[in-house]
């Protein structure tokens, strides 16, 4: 009961601090791992990979995985709803003065700033995946990873062409990447 | 209570595809959520997206709990936002029961070297969509430029970035959006 309610806590402070994309809630858990000894390094390296290589987003799935190995199912679910909860509250309370102020020029022309630069981040973001995706361990110095690349240019043509959904396009790659043993 | 449901179930697949930390999710949202639901402009996806990058939290659960919020109140937000954990929860709880070795299976490791490239092209999708409405004179170029250069190139946060750019916004076109207001 107690851990469970630390646990809460833990996670709730995470959710309330971690801006930021995938990684933001990392610092959070190595710092969990060190005050509390409920896993060690070499466990978060494992919620790293296994958190890496499922769907969802990154911190999210790293909170499940944590109140998992911490407390079982209920820490697992009781983990990532306090993740989430903080960050859901700010953001009601933010889209209500959206709706309150929408019509400001201050707030219109504050966004014609924003929308430009979150399209910018979002290139620098995929580029950063791009160099995962394309060469080998992400050294752009070990050559260019073909496969991955031409696989790459179907699956665009396919998409911007012939429409294809976006969950049809990531099931196609993944089958790919098994048979062509990538 | 129907649109509720409904609001959970499509956050529910939006979640289950979010690979590579919710950059890849956008595709999917704006091909469900702006073109087939019409929950959400193309513009209010972005505007979401901006104040997701410099508000605490996941990027992908502040947009959810956006949309949420935007179609059906407070309820909409926590429905569209447990809809989008889900799948994780989930997931990652089968992982953690059945399979300890998941991550160096090496059917697994194929599958994500697909899936990764994959990603790269539905951000780009993503991006040249966005772009078209975001990115449309010298002003948004500039702004669109060195957000992207400074990102890649430095290690300022996103937080002062998105902040630069807001303040920039209003520099840039305050004239503009007082004296398109004056026109109506």
């Amino acid at each position: 009961m107690i851990t469970l309610l630390r646990l809460m806590l833990a996670f709730c402070k995470t959710g309330l601090f971690a801006v930021g994309g995938g990684l933001a809630t990392l610092p959070f858990i190595y710092e969990m791992s060190r005050t509390t000894g409920w896993f060690t390094a070499q466990d978060i390296l494992n919620m790293v990979a296994v958190s890496e290589s499922t769907p969802g987003a990154m911190g999210i799935n790293m909170s499940t995985y944590v109140g998992f190995m911490t407390s079982g199912i209920p820490g697992a679910v009781l983990a990532t709803l306090s993740l989430a909860a903080p960050s859901i509250v700010i953001i009601v309370i933010i889209a209500k003065g959206m709706e309150r102020f929408k019509r400001s020029p201050i707030v219109q022309s504050v966004f014609r700033g924003l929308r430009p630069a979150s399209t910018g981040l979002i290139v620098a973001a995929g580029l950063g995946v791009a160099k995962l995706a394309f060469f080998p361990e992400g050294d752009l110095t070990a050559g260019l990873d073909l496969p991955a690349a031409v696989l790459a240019v179907v699956l665009f043509a396919l998409l911007r062409k012939c429409k294809l959904h976006p969950l049809v396009c990531i099931a196609s790659a993944a089958v790919v990447g098994c048979v062509l043993q990538m | 209570m129907r649109e509720l449901w409904k609001l959970y179930r499509v956050f529910f697949n939006i979640g289950i595809c979010t690979f590579g930390g919710g950059y890849a999710m956008l595709a999917l949202l704006q091909r469900t959520i702006v073109e087939q639901y019409h929950w959400a402009t193309e513009e209010e996806l972005m505007d979401y997206y901006a104040i997701g990058q410099c508000t605490p939290g996941i990027i992908a659960l502040n947009t959810s709990t956006f949309i949420g919020y935007k179609r059906r109140g407070i309820p909409g937000g926590i429905v569209a936002s447990l809809g989008f954990l889900s799948p994780s929860i989930v997931i990652i709880l089968i992982i953690a029961l059945f399979l300890k070795n998941y991550a160096s299976l090496p059917l697994v490791k194929h599958a994500f070297t697909g899936i990764r490239a994959c990603v790269t092209i539905l951000i780009l999708d993503a991006v040249l969509k966005l772009g078209k409405k975001s990115v449309v004179d010298k002003r948004s170029w500039a702004v669109f430029l060195t957000v992207a250069l400074l990102s890649v190139f430095t290690k300022l946060s996103s937080i002062v970035l998105i902040v630069a750019a807001g303040a920039a916004g209003w520099l840039f076109w305050h004239k503009d959006v007082e004296q398109e207001a004056a026109e109506r």
